[in-house]
Formats: structure tokens, C-alpha cells, sequence
């Protein structure tokens, strides 16, 4: 029973309840890392990282915290760790940290965590925090990873820095769409990738504010 | 001097405008845009907020953090520690702080925009483009002066991008959408469309 649920709380946020596609949270300092691969695998492991911890810590002393500088203390875990993700790029593959550049930092307001922290993490035990955590930042990669691939390997032709398709310049036969290295392609993928979700799960659908009447015959509307 | 100035502002608000070319607060970019009315309001908070916290966290960072900007202090084992890796719990705490006390400076003294601005002025503490404009502050080097005029103009093109996405998805009620893109979908690849036409600024100098 409870490693069913914890599964449930594992793989829910993945396809059913996905952070990015459905519920609008941390779109922000995601997309404009996602030109390579690599850049987009770092911020992948940095965002597991940080949520994992912050929603395990938050939960460990979820009891202790009174309730209206929740949001300090919270803000304060998270920052934390965030320092030690960057202080760690810096240290050991300064030259992403570098690329990545502000955008570590800005983890810290990426609305996936706080809104973990705030929706999971205050109401339930460390380890199924813990877990929830993890799944989000899972559901979150899987987004992030489709749009950096599809980006890395139509922009530039290759993925990873390993070559797939070999561009004109160097004898091969691909044009590389130079759009995908720009930040409005990573808009239109995401679009893309929630429409495949939806097409595929049709519950996510949202409703319609209103429905237009079919064409009118010409006689009545007149 | 004021040409540079100029040039700072120009650059801030069209050519990297936080929201459509650094992908910052989108968030509340694109949970509060479905009214023009609602979307001005968080538009004019954003303004505000920004203006004041990144020439503040400037100043923190040049007389605090900063390598030797101790030195004031006299101390001899203050004035060659550099605290920078505080950097982000500063921010992000100034920026909590601020929109705190702006918040009630407002209740107090200008009712009328406290009550327009509404639930946004607190929700304005995790919106990446503010802690985004001050981390590109440090990060460009930015003096006092410019810091101003980059926090209004980083502002400004987030609350002139909001505005026009609002408007853009008030006519799209209208318009008829395959089911899966309805939502969600469609405004990201209007976003997307917007952001192409807000690069063909680039390159536009003063």
C-alpha cells in the first residue's frame, strides 16, 4: 500500500500531472539554456537536486515552522542549496557555469520548488516529500530534455557535441535551422510538446470558455 | 552620458526584453495575462518593484559583498573578504524585504494604487525578472546610474510585453483552436511568434 502510493507520487507528476505542461510552473529560468544538450542536462541534475533536498528539508522541520515566515524559511533552504549547486559548477566545470550564468541562480525563484515546498512538502513525511520532489523535477527534465535535444539537434546537428546529422559546411547534407538556437523556437516546441501530451491524454484538455454557433444561413441573419 | 543612458533603456526594453528574450517570470507571465486590465496592474507592480530593488541590491553589492568594499570599515581582515557567494540570500532577501514595505508604505499612503495593484504585489517576490534583472546586474557590471535606467527599462519591457500578450489572448477567445493546443498550447506559440518579432530589434542602436 505505501509503496503504491509512493509510486503513485513518483510517476504522477511525469505525464499526468506535469509541472511544465499543466500546471505553469517553472517555465521561467529553464528555457534559455536549452540550445545543447549539456547545458540542459546540468540545469536537469541542479533542479532534481535542489528540489529533492529542499522538499525533504522543508519537511523535516515542516512542524517547527510557524506559519507565517513559512515562506522566508522555505526561501532560505532553498537559496542554500542553490549556493552549493553553484559554488560546485564553479568550482568543477566552470566553463557550463559560465554559460549557464545567471540562470543558476535563478532556481531559487523557479516556481516548482516553492511550490512543492509550500503544496507537498508542509503537509506530508520527508520521505514522500522527499519522493514528490524527485518526480517533479523528473516530470520538469522530461520537458526540458525534449526541447533541448530537438533544439541542439536541428540547430546545430548534433547532440551532446557528438555529430548526427553533418551539416553543409563540413561536406554533409544538412542545413542547420539556425531559428532553433534563437529563444522563440524553444516557445514553439514547448507548445508542440503540450499539444502531443494532450492529443495523448485528453483529460488535460481545458475546457473552452465558450463555443461560436455554426455559421448562421444568410437569410435569417439579415 | 545621457545618449548612453538611452541606448541602456532601449536595449533593456526591446532588444533583451526579460520576458521574450530571457524567458524570465514567465510564470506569472502566462498564468495573469488573460485580462489587459489585470495584466496593466501587474505590469506597473513590476515596474516599481524593479526599479527600486536592482540600483538597492547595486548598492549592497558595491559597499557589502564585493571584493574589498569593506574597506570603509577600517577593519584590516574585513577589507580583503570578498562575500560574494552571499550574493543570492542578499538578493533575494532585499527583494522579499522591499516589496514587503512597499507594500505597506502604499496601504498607508496611496490606497487607491494599493487596492489596483492588489494580490500582485506579493506574488512579485518570486518573479524571476526581478532576482533576474539584479543577477544581470551584477553579472554586466552595472554602476548606480545604470542600474536605474536598466531596472526601469528591464521593467518597462515586461510590463509592455505582458500587456500586448493580454490583448493578443483577449481576441483569441474568439477564435477557433484544435482542442489539445486550446489553453496553454496556442499561448505559448504566440509567445514564441511575439518573440520573433521583438528580435528584429536587435542589432537597433543609439
Amino acid at each position: 500500500m505505501a509503496t503504491a502510493k509512493l509510486k503513485g507520487v513518483l510517476f504522477n507528476p511525469i505525464f499526468n500531472n506535469n509541472p511544465i505542461a499543466l500546471q505553469i510552473l517553472g517555465i521561467c529560468s529553464a528555457l534559455a539554456i536549452t540550445t545543447t544538450l549539456e547545458n540542459t542536462v546540468t540545469m536537469c541534475l541542479a533542479v532534481i537536486f535542489v528540489l529533492t533536498f529542499s522538499n525533504f528539508f522543508v519537511s523535516l522541520i515542516r512542524s517547527h515552522i510557524p506559519t507565517n515566515v513559512r515562506i522566508i524559511v522555505q526561501m532560505t533552504i532553498i537559496t542554500s542549496l542553490v549556493i552549493v549547486v553553484d559554488q560546485v559548477l564553479q568550482a568543477y566545470a566552470y566553463e557550463i557555469s559560465r554559460q549557464l550564468s545567471v540562470f543558476v541562480g535563478l532556481i531559487i525563484t523557479n516556481c516548482i520548488i516553492l511550490g512543492r515546498a509550500e503544496a507537498y512538502a508542509m503537509n506530508n513525511s520527508p520521505v514522500a516529500s522527499a519522493v514528490d520532489g524527485f518526480g517533479n523535477a523528473l516530470g520538469y527534465s522530461i520537458v526540458l530534455l525534449f526541447v533541448g535535444a530537438s533544439r541542439e539537434l536541428f540547430g546545430s546537428g548534433t547532440l551532446a557535441g557528438i555529430e548526427i546529422l553533418r551539416p553543409v559546411a563540413e561536406g554533409g547534407w544538412y542545413e542547420p535551422n539556425g531559428m532553433m538556437l534563437l529563444p522563440p523556437s524553444a516557445f514553439l516546441l514547448i507548445g508542440g510538446f503540450i499539444w502531443l501530451l494532450r492529443a495523448w491524454k485528453p483529460e488535460q484538455i481545458e475546457e473552452t470558455p465558450f463555443r461560436i454557433a455554426p455559421n448562421s444561413r444568410p437569410a435569417r441573419a439579415y | 552620458m545621457f545618449e548612453e543612458y538611452l541606448n541602456l533603456f532601449i536595449r533593456a526594453v526591446f532588444v533583451e526584453n526579460m520576458a521574450l528574450a530571457f524567458f524570465l517570470g514567465m510564470c506569472t507571465f502566462l498564468a495573469i495575462s488573460k485580462k489587459v486590465q489585470t495584466s496593466l496592474g501587474l505590469g506597473i507592480a513590476v515596474i516599481v518593484v524593479l526599479t527600486i530593488t536592482v540600483p538597492v541590491n547595486n548598492l549592497i553589492l558595491h559597499n557589502l559583498l564585493d571584493e574589498g568594499s569593506l574597506a570603509w570599515t577600517g577593519i584590516p581582515a574585513l577589507e580583503v573578504m570578498d562575500l560574494r557567494f552571499l550574493g543570492l540570500l542578499c538578493y533575494i532577501g532585499v527583494i522579499a524585504a522591499l516589496v514587503q514595505i512597499l507594500e505597506m508604505t502604499l496601504d498607508r499612503y496611496v490606497p487607491a494604487l494599493y487596492n489596483a495593484l492588489g494580490i500582485f504585489l506579493p506574488l512579485i517576490t518570486v518573479n524571476c525578472a526581478i532576482l533576474g534583472a539584479s543577477l544581470f546586474m551584477v553579472e554586466r557590471h552595472y554602476d548606480f546610474g545604470e542600474s536605474v535606467v536598466f531596472g526601469f527599462g528591464a521593467g518597462f519591457g515586461w510590463a509592455l510585453a505582458i500587456v500586448l500578450l493580454a490583448a493578443i489572448r483577449e481576441k483569441l477567445k474568439y477564435s477557433d483552436i484544435p482542442a489539445p493546443l486550446q489553453g496553454l498550447g496556442i499561448t505559448f506559440i504566440i509567445v514564441g511568434l511575439m518573440s520573433l518579432g521583438f528580435m528584429s530589434f536587435a542589432g537597433v542602436q543609439l
